[in-house]
C-alpha cells in the first residue's frame, strides 16, 4: 500500500502531497522535511529506494522535481518506479511538456489526475489513453 | 466578485519575503471568511479553491471545512469537484466533521452521473473512517456489480479501504471478487486482483476459499494471455503488456501458492514461462522478473524452477544498475535460509557490495553476510566485516558488533584467532559489545594455558594504546592482574604456530604498575573497571617482586575513603589482606579455569537454560557480589557455547596451602574437573538445589561456607580463616529433616589418624533414592582438644553436594564430645555411579596446624 505521495522541488517545497493515512498537520510537515532531507542528500547514482522509518521511499527525479512514493516493505519497488513514471507521463500528456509551474497553477487538476490513477493507496488504472479520456470528459462537464 | 485563483497564486509568488507572503495570505483569508459568512454560493468554489492553495502553502485553514461540506451538496459538478477535493485535503478520518459528510457521500454514491459517483467513491476510498466505511458498505457492494466499468474499478478499491477499516465486513466482498476476474477491462481486473490480494493478506480463510474456488487456473490463464499477447497499445509499457497487472497477478499467485503444493503445481509452467520470456533490459521487465522470483521462492515450486530463480538473482547482482542490485540483495536475504549453497556462490559479489557508496546497498549486503557465515569462510568474512566496522556509521555499529562477537564465538577456527578477533572488535566497537563477550573471553583465556602469555601481551598493548573502552579495559586488567608474571617474564614462550603475529614485548613491572594506576586515575574509567583495576593490583602483589608491594599498598589505600562503596570495600579488604602474609599468596594465586560447563549444570538442575534465558539475575548478582574475582570462578552468564573446552586447570602452579586447589581440584573419578561446590553454594535460588528441602536462601549462601563460598561476600577477610570457619549457625539454620527421621543405612570410617576419627553415616530420605544425607561425626581420642577444626568436601560431576555448618570447630579431647556435620548429596546417576567424596580436614593440634585429605567412597549399592 502506498502511504503517501509527495512531489517536492530541490529546495524542499512540496508541490503536491497526497496522504492515504491519517497524519496530523504537524506530523505531515515533519515527514515532508525529513523525507526531503533524506532524498536530497543522495547522489544520483544511488538506488531509488531508501528505508525511512518503517516504510520505504521510492523516488525518482524528473528535472527539478522529486516524485516520491512511500510504500510498505513488501511492495515491489521496481513496480512502484513504473507507477511513478506512468503518472508523470500522464501529466506530461495532459499539460503538454509539463513543468513545475503547471503543477503550481493547476494544482486542483493535478489532484484530479492523481485520483484517476491511484485510489486508497493502490494503483487503479494503468492505461494512459483511458485516464486522459476520463479527465477530458470531466473537464468538459458543466 | 471574488478574485480568481490564478491571480492569488501570481500575487503570492511575487512576494519577496516571507512576511510579505504572510500579509497577502492573511488578507486573502479575511476576504474569504467574509464571503463564507455571507453565504455566497456563486463564488464558493473559487474561494475554496483559493483556500486549498493557501492550505498547500502550509497555513491553517480549518474554517474552510464546513464550506467543503456545503459544496458537496451543491448540484453543480464543478462545486462538487472542488468540494470533494477540499474534503480530501482538509479532512481526514480522525476529524469528526467528516461524519457530517457521510450522508452526502451516500447520496452521491447512488447518483446517476458516473462522475459524481466516481468522486464519492474516490473520497470514500481515500479518507473514510471506520464509521463511514460501515455506513456506506452496502452501497459500495452494490456498485461493485454496476454496469459501468469505471464505477466498478473505483468500487473495488473502495472495498479495500472498507475492509481495512472494518475487517468484519470483509466477507461481503469475498464472494463478489470472483466475478471481477472475468472482466475484460484491465482497470477492473487490476483493482479486482488488488482487492483479492488485500483480502488474502487479511485472513487465511480467504486464501483457502479462493483455492477451493479454483481461482488459480483463472489467474494462470490471465497471466498467460498477458505474456503471450501481441502488442496492445493501450496497456503497453516498453513492449510489455500491462506490467502492473502482471505483477499483481504474480503477487496473488504467491499468496495462493504458499504452502499448498497443488496450487503451486498449477503455477509452475507459467512461472517458468514468465521467467524466461520477460526481457530484462528495462526496468519494467526487471520488475516482473523480481516479482516472479519472489513468487517462485515462496511457493512449493520444483527444484529446477528454484535454481532458475536464484540464477536470475545472480544476474541481478551483477547488473550495473544499483536498483537491481538492491533488489537482488533484498531477495537473497529472504531465500538464504532455504538454499544456502546457491547463495554462497555469490559471496564475493556480496562482499563487494559492502564497499558500495550507497548506504541502502551496504545495509542489504550486511544483512545477507550475517546469514552466510560458516566455518569455511569465517576468516575472510570477518576480516571484511571488521574493515567495514571501522568505517561504518553509527546506525550499523551495535548490530554489527553483536553479530561479529556471536559469529566469532560460534565458528572460530582457532583460539588464538578468536582472541585476536574479539580484541579487535572490542577496541573498535567498544561501547556496543554485549556484556557476556568479555566474560567469555576471560573464560577462554583462563581455560587455555598456552594462550595466556600471548593474550596478556596483546591485551597489554591494547590497553596502552586505547584506554577508552571499558570492556577492553576490564578484560585487559583482569588478564594483566592474573598473568602479570607472564607479562614481565624475560623469556617469553615463542609460539611457532602463531599466525602472522609473534609478538614479544618487553615490559617491566614498573610499566605495568604505571599503566594500571593511570587507568585508575583516569576520570573516564567507570567504577566497575576500577574494581577490576584494584583487584588486578592486588593480584600483582604476589606475582611481582616485593619491592612494589608498598607502592601497590599505597595505591589501594587511597580508595579506602572512596565514595563508591564497591571501591571502598575492596580497598579496605585488600588492605587487611596485607596483614596476612602467609596466606596472601595462596589467596591471590591463579584462578582455576573458568568452566562454562558449570553453568550449564546449574541450568540442568534448575531448568534447561539457553543463551537467551541467561538470566539477568545472574549478572545482577555478579554485580552485587562485586569483585569476588578471587573466589568466583563464574564471572559471566551461562553460555551455550562450548567452543572453549575446559581443560584441567593449571594445578601445578598452586602452592600447597592453597585452599582453593583441593576444592577445585580434579576429582578422583572424572577427568573434567568439576568444582561442583561452586554451583550449589551460589546465589542461585533454591530451585538449583538437588533436594526438595526448603532450605532458606541465606542458609544456602552461608551454610555452605565450608565449600569455599563465593557468596560470602560480606565476610571480611580479616576474619578467622574465612573460608574454613563456619559462621554463626544461628543465621543459617539448615533444617535437617532427613537425619532425624530416616533409618541409618551405612557407616563408613573415613579417617583415623592422630587420634582423630571421622565416621560418615549415610542415610536416605524416604522415597528419594538419589538423595543421601551423610553425617560426618568426628571424635578426638587425644588428651588435648583440637581447635579450628573444619572439613571441606568435593565431589565428582555426577553428584551435587550441599554442606551444612558444623556443630562446632573444637573437638574436645578424650572422646569427650564430637563435632557433627551434615553433607547432603544428590546423585544424578543413581545406581550407575557410586558416591565418592574427597574430604580435606584442617585442625590445630596443640598449636600446630594440620591438614589432611582423604577419599571416601560409598558402596555402589547405596
Amino acid at each position: 500500500m502506498i502511504h503517501y505521495i509527495l512531489v517536492q522541488n530541490r529546495q524542499g517545497k512540496t508541490r503536491l502531497s497526497k496522504w492515504y493515512d491519517p497524519y496530523d498537520d504537524i506530523e505531515k510537515r515533519k515527514l515532508q522535511t525529513e523525507v526531503h532531507r533524506l532524498i536530497n542528500s543522495r547522489e544520483s547514482k544511488f538506488t531509488n529506494f531508501v528505508e525511512f522509518r518503517n516504510h520505504k521511499v521510492v523516488y525518482r527525479r524528473y528535472a527539478g522535481l522529486f516524485f516520491m512514493m512511500v510504500v510498505d516493505h513488501k511492495d515491489n519497488e521496481l513496480s512502484c518506479l513504473e507507477a511513478i513514471h506512468l503518472f508523470v507521463e500522464v501529466l506530461d500528456a495532459y499539460f503538454g511538456n509539463v513543468c513545475e509551474l503547471d503543477l503550481v497553477f493547476n494544482f486542483f487538476k493535478v489532484f484530479s489526475i492523481l485520483d484517476e490513477v491511484f485510489v486508497a493507496g493502490e494503483i487503479m488504472e494503468t492505461s494512459k489513453p483511458v485516464i486522459l479520456n476520463r479527465i477530458d470528459q470531466m473537464d468538459n462537464l458543466p | 466578485m471574488a478574485s480568481k485563483l490564478r491571480d492569488l497564486i501570481k500575487v503570492v509568488r511575487s512576494c519577496k519575503t516571507a512576511a510579505e507572503e504572510r500579509a497577502v495570505v492573511a488578507k486573502e483569508c479575511a476576504s474569504i471568511r467574509t464571503y463564507f459568512k455571507d453565504d455566497d454560493t456563486d463564488n464558493r468554489h473559487r474561494n475554496v479553491a483559493k483556500l486549498l492553495y493557501i492550505h498547500m502553502l502550509g497555513y491553517s485553514t480549518h474554517f474552510g471545512q464546513m464550506e467543503c461540506l456545503k459544496l458537496i451538496v451543491s448540484q453543480h459538478y464543478t462545486d462538487k469537484r472542488i468540494g470533494y477535493l477540499g474534503l480530501m485535503l482538509l479532512l481526514d478520518e480522525k476529524q469528526e466533521v467528516l461524519m457530517l459528510a457521510t450522508h452526502s457521500i451516500k447520496n452521491d454514491l447512488n447518483h446517476p452521473n458516473q462522475f459524481v459517483a466516481g468522486l464519492a467513491l474516490c473520497s470514500l476510498g481515500n479518507i473514510s473512517s471506520q464509521g463511514m466505511a460501515r455506513d456506506c458498505a452496502p452501497e459500495v457492494e452494490k456498485l461493485l456489480a454496476s454496469s459501468n466499468s469505471y464505477i466498478r474499478k473505483k468500487a473495488a478499491l473502495c472495498a479495500i479501504r472498507i475492509s481495512r477499516k472494518a475487517p468484519d465486513l470483509m466477507e461481503n466482498f469475498v464472494t463478489r471478487t470472483k466475478t471481477l476476474l472475468t472482466e475484460r477491462n484491465h482497470g477492473v481486473l487490476l483493482t479486482g486482483v488488488s482487492l483479492m490480494i488485500e483480502l488474502c493478506e487479511m485472513s487465511h480463510e480467504t486464501i483457502v476459499y479462493y483455492r477451493k474456488q479454483q481461482v488459480v487456473p483463472v489467474l494462470v490463464r490471465l497471466l498467460k494471455n498477458l505474456v503471450l499477447s501481441g502488442y496492445a497499445p493501450e496497456h503497453d509499457v516498453s513492449g510489455i503488456t500491462d506490467p502492473f497487472l502482471q505483477v499483481k497477478i504474480l503477487r496473488l499467485l504467491r499468496l495462493l501458492g504458499k504452502g499448498d503444493p497443488e496450487s503451486s503445481d498449477q503455477m509452475n509452467d507459467i512461472l517458468a514461462q514468465v521467467a524466461t520470456n520477460t526481457e530484462s533490459t528495462k526496468n519494467v521487465g526487471n520488475s516482473i522478473l523480481y516479482e516472479s522470483v519472489q513468487t517462485i521462492m515462496a511457493i512449493e515450486s520444483e527444484g529446477g524452477l528454484k535454481v532458475m530463480a536464484i540464477n536470475i538473482l545472480g544476474r541481478f547482482l551483477l547488473n550495473r544498475d544499483n536498483n537491481i542490485r538492491y533488489v537482488a540483495l533484498n531477495t537473497l536475504s529472504k531465500v538464504v535460509s532455504s538454499d544456502l549453497q546457491a547463495v554462497q556462490r555469490h559471496r564475493n559479489t556480496i562482499v563487494d557490495c559492502l564497499k558500495d557508496p550507497d548506504v541502502s546497498i551496504r545495509r542489504r549486503a550486511l544483512d545477507l553476510i550475517y546469514s552466510l557465515v560458516n566455518e569455511s569462510n569465517i576468516r575472510i568474512l570477518v576480516r571484511e566485516l571488521l574493515n567495514f566496522l571501522l568505517i561504518s556509521d553509527a546506525q550499523f555499529r551495535p548490530e554489527l558488533v553483536a553479530k561479529l562477537c556471536m559469529v566469532t564465538e560460534k565458528y572460530s577456527p582457532s583460539k588464538r584467532w578468536h582472541v585476536d578477533t574479539i580484541l579487535r572488535v572490542m577496541s573498535i566497537g567498544g561501547a556496543f559489545v554485549p556484556d557476556d563477550v568479555p566474560n567469555n573471553l576471560i573464560g577462554l583465556i583462563s581455560a587455555n594455558t598456552e594462550l595466556q602469555s600471548y593474550a596478556v601481551q596483546k591485551l597489554y598493548l591494547a590497553i596502552t594504546q586505547d584506554s577508552q573502552h571499558q570492556h577492553l579495559l576490564q578484560v585487559g586488567l583482569w588478564c594483566v592482574g592474573e598473568f602479570g608474571d607472564l607479562l614481565v617474564a624475560t623469556d617469553k614462550p615463542n609460539d611457532a604456530k602463531g599466525d602472522d603475529e609473534n609478538i614479544s614485548i618487553s615490559v617491566s613491572e614498573v610499566d605495568v604498575l604505571n599503566l594500571i594506576e593511570a587507568v585508575l586515575r583516569d576520570p573516564l574509567t567507570t567504577t566497575s573497571t576500577k574494581q577490576y583495576g584494584l583487584t588486578a593490583l592486588m593480584k600483582l602483589t604476589s606475582r611481582f617482586s616485593t619491592q612494589h608491594v608498598q607502592r601497590i599498598k599505597n595505591t589501594i589505600d587511597t580508595y579506602k575513603s572512596s565514595i563508591h562503596v564497591e571501591l571502598q570495600q575492596r580497598s579496605c579488604e585488600y588492605s587487611q589482606l596485607f596483614k596476612w602474609d602467609q596466606i596472601r599468596p595462596g589467596v591471590l594465586d591463579r584462578m582455576p579455569a573458568y568452566e562454562k560447563g558449570e553453568n550449564d549444570m546449574i541450568g540442568e538442575v534448575a531448568a534447561p537454560t539457553t543463551t537467551s534465558s541467561a538470566p539477568a539475575p545472574s549478572s545482577a548478582a555478579t554485580d552485587l557480589l562485586g569483585g569476588m574475582d578471587m573466589f568466583d570462578t563464574r564471572p559471566g552468564q551461562p553460555n551455550n557455547n562450548r567452543s572453549a573446552q575446559p581443560q584441567i586447570p593449571a594445578q601445578p602452579v598452586q602452592s600447597g596451602l592453597d585452599l582453593l586447589a583441593d576444592i577445585f581440584g580434579p576429582s578422583p573419578t572424572t577427568s573434567a574437573p568439576a568444582p561442583t561446590l561452586a554451583p550449589t553454594s551460589s546465589y542461585k535460588p533454591p530451585a538449583a538445589q538437588p533436594s526438595n528441602n526448603s532450605v532458606n536462601l541465606l542458609g544456602d549462601l552461608l551454610g555452605d561456607t565450608l565449600a569455599p563460598t563465593p557468596s560470602s561476600s560480606s565476610m571480611p577477610l580479616g576474619a578467622d580463616l574465612p573460608i574454613a570457619a563456619a559462621p554463626a549457625p544461628s543465621i543459617a539454620q539448615n533444617p535437617n529433616p532427613s537425619s532425624a527421621s530416616t533409618p541409618q543405612l551405612i557407616t563408613i570410617n573415613g579417617y583415623n589418624k592422630n587420634g582423630i576419627i571421622i565416621n560418615f553415616d549415610a542415610t536416605k530420605p524416604p522415597g528419594q533414592a538419589h538423595l543421601t544425607a551423610i553425617n560426618a561425626v568426628t571424635t578426638n581420642s587425644n588428651n588435648f582438644p583440637i581447635q579450628n577444626y573444619s572439613i571441606q568436601a568435593a565431589v565428582p560431576k555426577h553428584l551435587k553436594i550441599q554442606i551444612a555448618p558444623a556443630s562446632g570447630n573444637v573437638v574436645p579431647g578424650g572422646n569427650g564430645g564430637k563435632v557433627t556435620q551434615v553433607i547432603r548429596i544428590a546423585n544424578s546417576m543413581q545406581g550407575q555411579k557410586a558416591i565418592v567424596l574427597r574430604v580435606k580436614i584442617d585442625y590445630t593440634a596443640n598449636g600446630t596446624p594440620v591438614t589432611d585429605t582423604i577419599d571416601v567412597s560409598f558402596p555402589p549399592s547405596l
